[in-house]
């Protein structure tokens, strides 16, 4: 067991599956040399060669695209997007190729691509480095996408992720990447796609969040157990496929759902949760199920005091909670 | 008086049935009161004697107003009067009629409703209904789901929510306090004549609780909507959503046609003899032909005659239609499904036998779509394939005729030629026709069977 952040949790899933499997490779934007611009492929090239860890040309598309020939031909591609708010030039290779893979050969072919994003704000990155993607991408059948909290799930994900036989969209979300550090086993283990879990127990809300929120959450939830309310925090850990039954199960107890997350309101992954919640949970409902979210504004801006409105914060989580708990 | 209805705001009382100083048993009819929706008894809340009438009969009052005080027959002249029967005003925020008798310890009322002696008339003081919950307040679907599993009586429950509202919490934390098992519960003090309620009789289960004098059992969301006793020797069959479907349809199609039926007999050698010599050239096609595509001919055939038996009626008129879609009846074990061919004058025989086959097919397998069964402006119904000869079928809505095909049965018949009488043999059928008697009458639904009969009859 040993204490590392999530970043170094990654870099340690891929180097286990890379020395364990030689068909994994990585492809993206100086994830050689540089060891990528978060460092999260540092020394990759150095320990497996320049072949199996390759510089591309700043064409997402190309990555992307590139990656899905390649795992069609019995290797297990790792494509690296420098930031996510870069994704949107593969979208078609993901969404239109990739994802439909399997449908489209009837079953006979996979792309076990693993795509990784690092995601999010409050890094100061501004309109061009601070985007939440998972909303365009969860939509879409065909293809896995996982988002971890903690270092031992994104070790365990990655894993999971690269072992996939289907397309999975791996977001990371940047502010976690040094801030959150965590126990690690040196065995090898797993963490399954598709299975939420309960970081902390509770009995009257349950919270929902995935990411960096999900450390706001439970900060947030610890202020709401001094008022004497017990919050349920919920790691979804995968978007898609989502763990339905945890959601439901966890509501049908509390009878009251909270669902946080940083991308923009309208049309966010929350509206799907909040969704799925009223209508199988209707009759265990005893309050309405909220969402707190970014802003429907167009991009995180740069100066400080805007980028802190547009963020989720664990104070604007606790307003919610209390108002939740009040109702 | 009671609020007997959503919207309604005042009633009349019509006739006491109880006149001072009589005896009333709990839930014993009271007096009767007409609304403009509603004319329906009223029961006693509470058993005791009608001390007095204050609004006579013939008067209409506003819902709320105080009709008449119910309470103990010895304390008639020495006391003043211990309960009334009371409404609360919509200014107090609750609309159920309540009871409240002061003197009677035995009879726990909720605290917001009980009274001190000598109030008179009795009223509820503002006051103690604060964060007491109002039967029409909002109550939360999860709320709402344990108040109907334990029977609870809302206005017990302390609300602690955003404006008094009872939360799960609250309803938790009252099942735990309550009284235990054995203790009485509180009465229901709540009068809601069966308009719209959704619990059907209420009035008889709470009377059979008190008979009985046990405690009240979790009922469950299916017995509670149940609104007759099931006897012993006897078994309930749920209905299946097709067979609620078929109920309302045939309810509603008796109910909105004058139904005649016009019975013709008709020579199918004609037919029989053509199916035989078709029969397997239409194998060799894939296709099974029955009687049944003649008969959609024969109907195409009738309609083009008498096209007012292809139409729908309306206020305005009828809606004579151009196109001939004819539905036929499928038998099901469970029910009966119509699936429809479209534009069947357009079909030949091949194409009106391979739609029979196909979609009574797919019908018995339960794979027609949606849009299969609607649209029809007339329709077939084959009885005779189970036995029948003659039949008086339900019209299918909003069509104006439906068709009964008797069994093909070989009678003797008397038949003419070149003015000789003789007795033959011949395939024999009766054609029943239920037509919509508003739309035509006996003599247009006759030429309607006349031409039938001539294209079966003379089937080349």
């Amino acid at each position: 067991m040993a204490e590392i952040n999530l970043l170094e949790a990654i870099r340690q899933g891929i180097d286990e599956m890379m020395a364990h499997d030689p068909g994994v490779f990585i492809l993206g934007e100086d994830v050689g040399k540089r060891g990528g611009v978060f460092r999260v492929t540092e020394g990759l090239m150095d320990k497996y060669g320049a072949q199996r860890v390759i510089d591309s040309p700043l064409a997402e598309s190309v990555i992307v695209g590139a990656c899905i020939g390649a795992a069609l031909n019995d290797t297990r591609p790792i494509a690296e997007i420098q930031f996510a708010d870069f994704i949107h030039p593969a979208f078609n290779q993901i969404v239109s190729e990739a994802a439909r893979m399997r449908y489209r050969s009837n079953g006979d072919w996979g792309v076990p691509l693993v795509i990784r994003a690092p995601y999010g704000g409050g890094i100061h990155g501004a309109l061009y480095h601070s985007q939440s993607i998972e909303a365009f991408f969860a939509h879409v059948p065909g293809l896995k996408v996982v988002a971890p909290s903690t270092p031992y799930d994104a070790k365990g994900l990655i894993k999971s992720a690269i072992e996939d036989p289907d397309p999975v969209l791996f977001l990371e979300h940047k502010k976690t990447y040094r801030l959150i550090k965590g126990q690690v086993p040196d065995h090898d283990y797993r963490v399954p796609i598709g299975k939420a879990e309960v970081k902390r127990p509770g009995d009257d809300i349950t919270l929902i969040a995935y990411g960096l929120m999900l450390h706001f959450c439970l900060e947030a939830a610890q202020v709401l157990a001094g008022d004497g309310v017990s919050v349920e925090v919920l790691d979804l850990r995968s978007l898609r496929p989502l763990d339905t039954e945890a959601i439901l199960g966890s509501v049908r107890k509390t009878g009251k759902a909270l669902v946080v997350h940083e991308d923009n309101l309208t049309g966010g992954f929350g509206g799907e949760i909040s969704a799925l919640i009223s209508e199988h949970a209707f009759e265990h409902l005893d309050g309405p199920v909220m969402r707190l979210a970014g802003p429907d504004v167009p991009a995180m801006p740069f100066a400080k005091p805007l980028e802190d409105a547009f963020m989720p914060s664990p104070e604007k989580i606790v307003a919610a909670l209390r108002k939740l708990a009040a109702y | 008086m009671p609020q007997l209805g959503e919207s309604v705001t005042e009633g009349t009382v019509g006739t006491w049935l109880k006149q001072p100083g009589e005896p009333v048993a709990k839930y014993e009819s009271l007096l009767h009161v007409i609304t403009d929706k509603v004319d329906t008894e009223v029961p006693a809340p509470e058993a005791g004697t009608l001390l007095e009438i204050l609004v006579p009969e013939g008067e209409t009052v506003r819902v709320g107003t105080v009709i008449a005080r119910l309470g103990q027959a010895q304390q008639t002249n020495l006391q003043p009067p211990v309960g009334s029967l009371q409404t609360n005003t919509e200014s107090q925020g609750v609309s159920a009629t309540h009871i409240s008798n002061g003197d009677q310890s035995s009879i726990v009322n909720p605290p917001a409703l009980s009274l001190s002696k000598g109030q008179s008339p009795i009223s509820i003081p503002q006051s103690s209904i604060v964060n007491r919950q109002s039967p029409r307040a909002f109550l939360s679907p999860v709320v709402a789901r344990l108040v109907a599993e334990h029977d609870l009586d809302v206005r017990q429950i302390t609300g602690s929510g955003a404006n008094g509202r009872i939360t799960k919490q609250d309803v938790m934390r009252y099942l735990e306090t309550r009284p235990a098992t054995g203790d009485r519960r509180p009465e229901p003090v709540e009068l809601r004549p069966a308009t719209g309620d959704r619990r059907p009789e209420p009035i008889r289960e709470a009377r059979e609780e008190r008979q009985d004098g046990t405690q009240h059992a979790v009922r469950s969301p299916q017995s509670a909507v149940r609104s007759f006793d099931l006897p012993e020797d006897a078994e309930l069959l749920p209905l299946t959503p097709m067979r609620r479907a078929i109920a309302e349809h045939m309810e509603h199609s008796v109910r909105t046609a004058p139904h005649v039926t016009t019975v013709m007999e008709v020579d199918v050698s004609a037919i029989a003899m053509h199916r035989a010599r078709n029969k397997e050239a239409f194998e060799r096609q894939g296709v099974r032909l029955t009687f049944t595509p003649y008969f959609v001919q024969a109907v195409c055939a009738g309609l083009q005659a008498v096209p007012v038996l292809n139409s729908n009626f309306t206020d305005e008129g009828i809606v004579v239609q151009r196109r001939l879609h004819v539905g036929v009846a499928v038998a099901l074990n469970e029910g009966l499904l119509v699936p429809v061919i479209r534009d069947a004058d357009e079909k030949n025989l091949l194409g009106l036998a391979r739609a029979v086959n196909d979609l009574s097919e797919r019908a018995r397998t339960r794979r027609l779509k949606p849009d299969e069964t609607q649209g029809g402006t007339f329709t077939i119904t084959n009885h005779g394939t189970s036995g029948s000869l003659f039949a008086t079928p339900i019209i299918n809505q909003p069509q104006v005729g439906i068709l009964g095909v008797g069994a093909i049965v070989k009678r003797p018949v008397v038949v003419s030629q070149h003015g000789v009488d003789a007795i033959a043999i011949k395939p024999m059928c009766y054609l029943s026709l239920t037509f919509d008697h508003r739309v035509a009458d006996g003599a247009t639904a006759d030429a309607f069977l006349v031409a039938v009969k001539r294209a079966l009859e003379g089937y080349a």
